[in-house]
C-alpha cells in the first residue's frame, strides 16, 4: 500500500507542476497578481509531495519491501543500512525521482529567497521550472516509475552494483544533482528575462548566487566521483574521460564560465545576450547528460541495459526545452543592447577570452564525446576517442585559459594599458618561470626516484600553477597596500573578492597535482610470492600473503602488504578483493595511505594459478595526487565564500526598504 | 539576425543526429547475417595460443558462440547462466573474447570459472566486426550446416534461454 502512496503522490505533483508551468507565466503576461500568486505555494506543495515520494522509497528500501520492482533490483536483505538508502539512487528509476525531489527543492527555496523580487519574475522563474518538472514527472510516470510492483515478491533482492556500495555513492550522486538541477535556475531566470524582454543587469544579479551555488554542488560532486573512481576502480586513475563523466564536466565548464560572464554582465551591463545563451546552454549540457547517460545513445562500459522508448521520451523532451529556449533567444536577443563598451585589453576582454576558451573546451569534449555516434550515423563505422584525443585538446585551450586567469584579476574594466598591466606582473612572471624551471631538478631527490626528472611538460605545468599563485600575490598586496591599518585594509576586502582568489588558488593547487602526480608517478604491476619485496619510490613493499574475510554481504581476501622506509615499518596496507554473495561479483577495493606529498596505493589483481599464494600486485607511488581534490574542494570553498558576500545580505534588506519607500 | 538564429540551428542538427543514435541502439534489429553462413576465421585459442580455432571443425554440431569480454559488465550478469548451461551439458559453448588482454580474459576465467567447451582470443577484435558485434555480450545459435540461426544481443538471461535458445537448439538438433 505505502509504494502506491509514492505513486500517487507524484501524480498529483505532476497536476501541481502542470498548473505552476502554466497559471503564473499566464499572471505574468496579463499582469494579474491572484494568477501569478499561486506560483509560491504551488512551489512548496510540489516540494512536499515528490518528498513524499522519495521518502516511500526510501521506507521501501530500509524494510526490505521487494514487492517493489525497483528495490528487488537494486537491494538486498544482507545490504548494511547506509547502502540500502544510497541504494534508492543506484538505478534509473531512483536517480531520476532524486533529481525531480532536488528540482522540487531547488523550486521551493526560490519561492523562499525571492521576496525582495519583482513579482512578474517570480511568477516566469518558478513557472518555467515548474514546466521543466512536468517533464521530468511524466517521464518517470510514463517509462520509469520507481513503484513498480513485482508481485509475488521476490524473496529477496539482486543486491546493489558493489560498485556502488561504497560510502563515495553515498554522496557523489547527490552532490553532482543538486549542481545539474541548480542550474535550472539560471536556466530559468534567462527564460524569464527573455519572456519579460527585459535582459537588462538585474537578472544577472538575481540568478548569480544560485548559479555560484549550483557551480559550488557541482564542482564537489565531480570532485567526490573522481576520488571514488580513484580508490574503487583500483586502477589509480583519477578521470577517465568517460562518457558518463563527460557528462557531467561539460555543464560544469560553461557553468565555470557563466559565473564569470554573469559577473560582467551584473557590474558592466555587457556580454548580455551572451550570457543568456550561456544560461541556456549549460542547463541544456545537464539535460543532454542525462539523455547520454539515461538512453544508452552512448553504449559505455558502464551500462549495457537501456530503452528505446525512454531515449525517444528524453530526446523529445529536450527537443522541446533547449529547441524552444533557443528560438525563443533567436526572437528575443536581436533586441538587447550592447551595454557598456570596452577596450580590447580591459577585464571585460579578459574574462570574454575566458569565456571563449572555456566553451571551447566544452565543445571540444562534448564532440569527443559524441564522436562515435556522429561517425556511426554517417556511416564511417564504430570508432571510439579516448582519452589521447583528450589531453591533446585539453591543454593547448587551458594554458591561455590559466595565463589569463592570472591577469583577470589585476586588471580594470573597461581600459588597461598594456605596458602598465605588463609592469605589475613581470615579477610574478619572472619567479614563477625560475620556480618553475629549477624545482622539478630538486624533485627527482624529494621523492626519492632512482632518476631525476625535468621534463617541458612538468615545467610548463608548474609555471601555470605558480603564475596563479604569484599574480595573486600582486593582487593582495595592491589591495592590501595603502592607507590606514593593515587589519582594517585586509577586512575592508569584500568576501567575493577573497572567494575568487580561493576559487584560483584552488586551480593552481589542482594543476600542481595534475603535473606532479603525472611526471613523477611510479607504477609497478607485478607477480609477487608471499615474502616478495619491491622497492618504488624509496619505500619497500613487502608481500605477506592474502588471507581470507567475512564481510557483511561479501567475503575477501584480504592482502598484506608491509611497508617501509630505510628498515623503519611505515604502515601496513591491506587490499582487498572481495567477492560479493549474491551478485558474485569481484570487487577491488585498493589500500591506500594518503599524505600531503604522496599516496602508496597497493591493489590486488588476480591470484596466480600455478604458484600457490602468489598474486598479481599493483603497487603504485601517486606524488602529490591529492592536491587534485583539495584543489577542486578549494574552488567549492571559493564559490561559497563568495555567495556568503555581504552584499547579498544587505542588498535583500535595501531592496526591503525600497520597497517599502514605493 | 541570423546569428541569434544559429544555436538554434546547430541544436536542430545535433538531435537528428542524436535521434539516429537512438534508432541505432534499437536491439530488435535483426542481424543480417541470421540465414547466412557463419563467417569463416582461424583464431589462436585464448588459454593456449598455439592452438586455432575454424568454425568448421563445429560442422555436425549444433553450438553456441557467446561473445564476452573480462571488461564486460553484463558478462558478468550472464556468467551464472552459462555455467549452469555448460553443467547441463546440452550444447558446446564456444567463447570469443572480444577486445580483451590475453591475460584480463585468462584470469577472468580463472576467477569465475569458465563455462565454454573452447574459447577463442579476438583480442583486436576482427572477427567480432565479420560477425557485425554490436555490444558485448552476444550470443549466436549456429546450426550443423554451420548457418547462423539466431543472434542474440545483451545477456543471456533463464528466461530468453528457457523460450528462445533451448527451444531452438532442440529443433536444430532433430535436423
Amino acid at each position: 500500500m505505502i509504494p502506491e502512496l509514492g505513486h500517487f503522490s507524484l501524480i498529483v505533483a505532476l497536476f501541481l507542476a502542470t498548473t505552476l508551468g502554466v497559471l503564473p507565466i499566464l499572471g505574468a503576461a496579463r499582469n494579474n497578481s491572484v494568477l501569478m500568486g499561486v506560483a509560491r505555494p504551488l512551489a512548496y506543495g510540489q516540494m512536499l509531495l515528490i518528498g513524499v515520494a522519495f521518502a516511500t522509497l526510501a521506507n521501501a528500501f530500509l524494510s526490505n519491501d521487494f514487492s517493489v520492482l525497483y528495490v528487488a533490483q537494486h537491494s538486498n536483505s544482507q545490504l548494511p543500512g547506509q547502502y540500502r538508502f544510497a541504494a534508492i539512487w543506484g538505478g534509473h528509476e531512483g536517480s531520476l525521482l532524486l533529481w525531480a525531489f532536488f528540482l522540487s527543492v531547488w523550486t521551493a527555496a526560490v519561492a523562499a529567497f525571492s521576496k525582495h523580487l519583482p513579482e512578474e519574475m517570480v511568477a516566469r522563474v518558478l513557472g518555467v521550472m515548474g514546466m521543466i518538472s512536468v517533464g521530468f514527472l511524466l517521464f518517470m510516470l510514463f517509462t520509469s516509475s520507481p513503484f513498480e510492483r513485482l508481485l509475488p515478491a521476490a524473496a529477496d533482492g539482486r543486491d546493489l552494483n558493489p560498485l556502488l556500495q561504497d560510502p563515495g555513492l553515498v554522496i557523489h550522486p547527490p552532490m553532482l544533482y543538486m549542481g545539474y538541477v541548480g542550474f535550472s535556475v539560471a536556466f530559468a531566470f534567462a527564460i524569464s528575462a527573455l519572456l519579460g524582454g527585459k535582459l537588462d543587469a538585474t537578472w544577472a544579479r538575481w540568478s548569480r548566487p544560485w548559479t555560484t551555488v549550483a557551480w559550488v554542488f557541482m564542482t564537489i560532486g565531480i570532485a567526490l566521483g573522481s576520488g571514488w573512481a580513484y580508490y574503487e576502480l583500483g586502477w589509480g586513475g583519477w578521470w577517465f574521460w568517460d562518457p558518463v563523466e563527460n557528462a557531467s564536466f561539460m555543464p560544469w565548464l560553461l557553468g565555470t564560465a557563466l559565473i564569470h560572464s554573469l559577473a560582467v554582465t551584473e557590474k558592466r551591463g555587457a556580454f548580455k545576450s551572451w550570457t543568456v545563451l550561456l544560461a541556456i546552454a549549460a542547463f541544456s549540457l545537464s539535460l543532454l547528460g542525462t539523455f547520454l547517460v539515461r538512453s544508452g545513445v552512448l553504449t559505455s562500459v558502464h551500462s549495457f541495459a537501456s530503452d528505446p522508448k525512454r531515449g525517444i521520451f528524453i530526446l523529445s523532451f529536450l527537443v522541446l526545452v533547449i529547441g524552444a529556449s533557443l528560438l525563443l533567444f533567436a526572437w528575443r536577443a536581436p533586441k538587447v543592447g550592447l551595454g557598456g563598451k570596452f577596450d580590447m585589453v580591459s577585464r571585460e576582454s579578459l574574462l570574454l577570452s575566458n569565456n571563449v576558451l572555456l566553451s571551447v573546451a566544452s565543445a571540444s569534449v562534448f564532440i569527443g564525446t559524441l564522436y562515435p555516434l556522429f561517425m556511426d550515423a554517417l556511416g564511417y563505422g564504430k570508432l571510439s576517442v579516448g582519452a589521447p584525443y583528450f589531453e591533446a585538446v585539453f591543454v593547448p585551450l587551458m594554458v591561455p585559459m590559466v595565463f589569463l586567469m592570472g591577469l583577470g584579476p589585476l586588471a580594470r574594466w573597461k581600459k588597461m594599458s598594456v605596458p602598465d598591466l605588463a609592469r605589475r606582473v613581470r615579477w610574478a612572471f619572472g619567479s614563477a618561470l625560475v620556480l618553475a624551471v629549477l624545482l622539478p631538478l630538486l624533485m627527482g631527490k624529494f621523492l626519492s626516484l632512482e632518476s631525476n626528472k625535468w621534463s617541458p611538460m612538468i615545467v610548463l605545468g608548474l609555471l601555470m600553477a605558480f603564475w596563479v599563485i604569484a599574480t595573486l600575490v600582486v593582487s593582495l598586496r595592491q589591495r592590501w597596500a595603502g592607507q590606514g591599518r593593515f587589519m582594517q585594509r585586509v577586512r575592508a576586502q569584500s568576501l567575493s573578492y577573497y572567494g575568487m582568489q580561493v576559487a584560483h588558488l584552488g586551480v593552481a593547487l589542482f594543476i600542481i597535482g595534475v603535473t606532479l602526480v603525472k611526471g613523477y608517478e611510479t607504477e609497478r604491476d607485478l607477480r609477487m610470492n608471499v615474502g616478495d619485496t619491491v622497492v618504488a619510490g624509496g619505500y619497500e613493499f613487502r608481500f605477506n600473503g592474502v588471507t581470507e574475510s567475512q564481510g557483511p554481504n561479501y567475503v575477501a581476501g584480504v592482502g598484506h602488504v608491509s611497508v617501509s622506509r630505510d628498515g623503519h615499518l611505515v604502515t601496513e596496507l591491506e587490499p582487498e578483493k572481495r567477492q560479493y554473495n549474491v551478485s558474485g561479483m569481484p570487487l577491488t577495493e585498493a589500500a591506500i595511505t594518503t599524505g600531503v606529498f604522496r599516496d602508496l596505493y597497493v591493489s590486488l589483481g588476480e591470484p596466480i594459478p600455478e604458484a600457490e599464494g602468489a598474486w598479481a600486485v599493483r603497487v603504485y607511488i601517486k606524488p602529490f595526487i591529492d592536491w587534485i581534490w583539495a584543489g577542486c574542494l578549494l574552488m567549492g570553498l571559493g564559490g561559497i565564500l563568495a555567495v556568503s558576500d555581504r552584499r547579498y545580505r544587505i542588498h535583500k534588506k535595501a531592496v526591503t526598504l525600497q520597497g517599502a519607500a514605493a | 539576425m541570423m546569428r541569434f538564429i544559429l544555436p538554434f540551428v546547430i541544436f536542430l542538427v545535433l538531435s537528428v543526429f542524436l535521434y539516429k543514435g537512438l534508432g541505432r541502439d534499437t536491439r530488435e534489429v535483426p542481424s543480417p547475417l541470421v540465414g547466412k553462413p557463419a563467417p569463416a576465421f582461424m583464431l589462436p585459442q585464448l588459454h593456449d595460443a598455439t592452438r586455432q580455432f575454424a568454425p568448421k571443425e563445429m560442422l555436425g554440431k549444433v553450438w553456441l558462440l557467446n561473445v564476452w569480454a573480462s571488461w564486460c559488465g553484463a558478462c558478468k550478469d550472464e556468467h551464472p547462466i552459462l555455467m549452469e548451461l555448460s553443467h547441463q551439458n546440452i550444447v558446446p559453448i564456444v567463447g570469443l573474447d572480444y577486445k580483451d588482454k590475453r591475460l584480463d580474459g585468462e584470469a577472468t576465467l580463472n576467477n569465475a570459472g569458465d563455462p565454454y567447451n573452447l574459447v577463442i582470443a579476438d583480442l583486436d577484435g576482427k572477427v567480432g566486426f565479420d560477425y557485425g558485434v554490436y555490444g558485448v555480450p552476444e550470443t549466436y545459435v549456429i546450426d550443423k550446416k554451420g548457418i547462423i540461426k539466431f543472434k542474440l544481443i545483451g545477456p543471456v538471461t533463464p528466461q530468453n534461454l528457457r523460450e528462445t535458445i533451448l527451444p531452438m537448439v532442440a529443433e536444430l538438433e532433430k535436423q
